[in-house]
């Protein structure tokens, strides 16, 4: 088996795993870490709800290798504590089972980041890469909404 | 999980990989260029991909281009399409690009991973084809620069240690005017029943297509009967249709009649878009 001894930034800090060459990211997380926010859905791209972030953008743990990330930066849902983006979502209500939660909270959260002044149109374009079978997106609109509304009012 | 292992390298140069393959090659290995690798890792789920050996090309500077260089475009075939989407220094293939997968996934999807791809949808490489755009090759025996046209047929025909390293279009062809139309078979997210991506040229509307047939393909004989002037619109659209290179697909996406009633539409509509005002 080839195995390799990484060094991932995770949530910021420094998490030493043991993978082989073909696990994903998804795998490490949940497996070696312990990190089960983001969740195995369709594993194959479509679902979304393994969001992560790997350098402030979005990805699908499901469809990267652990050993492509060596020295990016990576942040799960379990690194929102208390940021705006999560908050927003407990406000709004903005779940039902919960299962596409974390995948949806950690994109529209590297939304946020990366186009604070996302129009409607963009924020359709980034969201679309998440489903919710519990069909909650009118709650997952006005939460991201009221995010991208009050980062404006601070600018 | 992928059910199989595999050896992962990362060079830093081109010859470094050519190398590593060579390499693996001769030790009776299937090494695999690996850039967003969303198909090895799908497809390797289910056991329909395979592969001893991954050489991951993203630390070559190569490969990531994404520049202007004098009357070219330059793009690397490692730039992820939100790479190519975001520098827009070719608005056809930023519209093209915009409409494959989802956004996520299009963070990790790269411009050669999805012109080489198995997938026959291979959208990228529309743009390329109606630009007459060179692709950048290279092996150990150096590199080869192909127009798209030759290099692509069907799909993208490279020899075993052949590379895809850049694609360059002239800029001439980043000005035209443009339609980009995407046909699913009901809302905004799965495969196409037709893709459809046209310039409007000097010579007249050059017209390429994806999710017809089983590859994307630019036809002359479409183009040809499209751009038959003096000829009704109904006629142009015929004789366009009657170019159609292959077998129409018949699938779960759409019957092979429906998708050419919705190409017949779409040609319909673009060459009104282009030659601009009501065609009758």
């Amino acid at each position: 088996m080839k195995v390799h001894q990484l060094e991932l930034r995770i949530n910021n800090e420094k998490r030493m795993v043991v993978v082989r060459s073909a696990d994903t990211l998804l795998a490490v997380l949940r497996r070696n870490l312990g990190l089960t926010g983001a969740k195995p859905g369709c594993l194959n791209g479509d679902c979304g709800a393994c969001t992560i972030n790997v350098d402030r953008l979005p990805m699908k743990s499901c469809l990267m290798l652990a050993i492509e990330c060596e020295g990016k930066e990576i942040t799960t849902i379990e690194g929102m504590h208390n940021t705006p983006m999560q908050q927003a979502f407990v406000e709004h209500f903005a779940f039902q089972c919960g299962y596409c939660t974390s995948g949806f909270i950690m994109n529209a959260h590297s939304l946020i980041h990366n186009r604070p002044n996302a129009d409607n149109q963009m924020m359709k374009e980034w969201l679309d890469s998440n489903i919710c079978r519990c069909t909650g997106y009118e709650e997952i609109e006005r939460a991201v909404k009221d995010v991208l509304r009050k980062n404006s009012q601070i600018q | 999980m992928i059910p199989f292992d595999f050896d992962y390298f990362r060079p830093k140069t081109l010859q470094e990989a050519l190398q590593i393959f060579r390499e693996q090659m001769a030790m009776g290995k299937k090494p695999y260029y690996f850039s967003g690798g969303t198909e090895l890792i799908t497809l390797g789920r289910v056991q329909l991909a395979k592969a001893d050996a991954v050489i991951d090309l993203k630390k070559i500077n190569e490969v990531r281009a994404c520049r202007i260089d004098g009357d070219h475009i330059v793009l690397g075939s490692c730039l992820a399409l939100t790479e190519v989407e975001e520098s827009n220094l070719f608005p056809l293939l930023t519209k093209t690009a915009s409409e494959i997968a989802d956004h996520t996934s299009r963070n990790k999807i790269t411009l050669g991973g999805n012109i080489r791809g198995g997938i026959h949808y291979r959208e990228a490489v529309l743009p390329f084809l109606l630009a007459d755009s060179t692709a950048v090759i290279v092996s150990a025996k150096g590199v080869t620069f192909k127009k798209m046209s030759e290099v692509f047929q069907g799909s993208l025909r490279l020899e075993n240690d052949e590379l895809l390293v850049q694609l360059i279009t002239e800029r001439k062809w980043a000005s035209l005017p443009f339609v980009h139309v995407k046909r699913r078979r009901q809302w905004e997210t799965g495969y196409p029943l037709v893709t459809v991506a046209a310039l409007m040229s000097d010579n007249g509307i050059r017209v390429a297509v994806s999710g017809l047939c089983a590859f994307p393909f630019r036809s002359e004989k479409m183009e040809n009967g499209l751009n038959s002037k003096g000829t009704g619109i109904e006629e142009r659209i015929k004789m366009a249709l009657d170019g159609i290179p292959a077998t129409v697909l018949s699938d779960v996406e759409g019957s092979a009649e429906y998708r050419m009633f919705v190409l017949g539409n779409v040609l319909r509509d673009l060459v009104s878009e282009l030659e601009g005002g009501i065609v009758v």
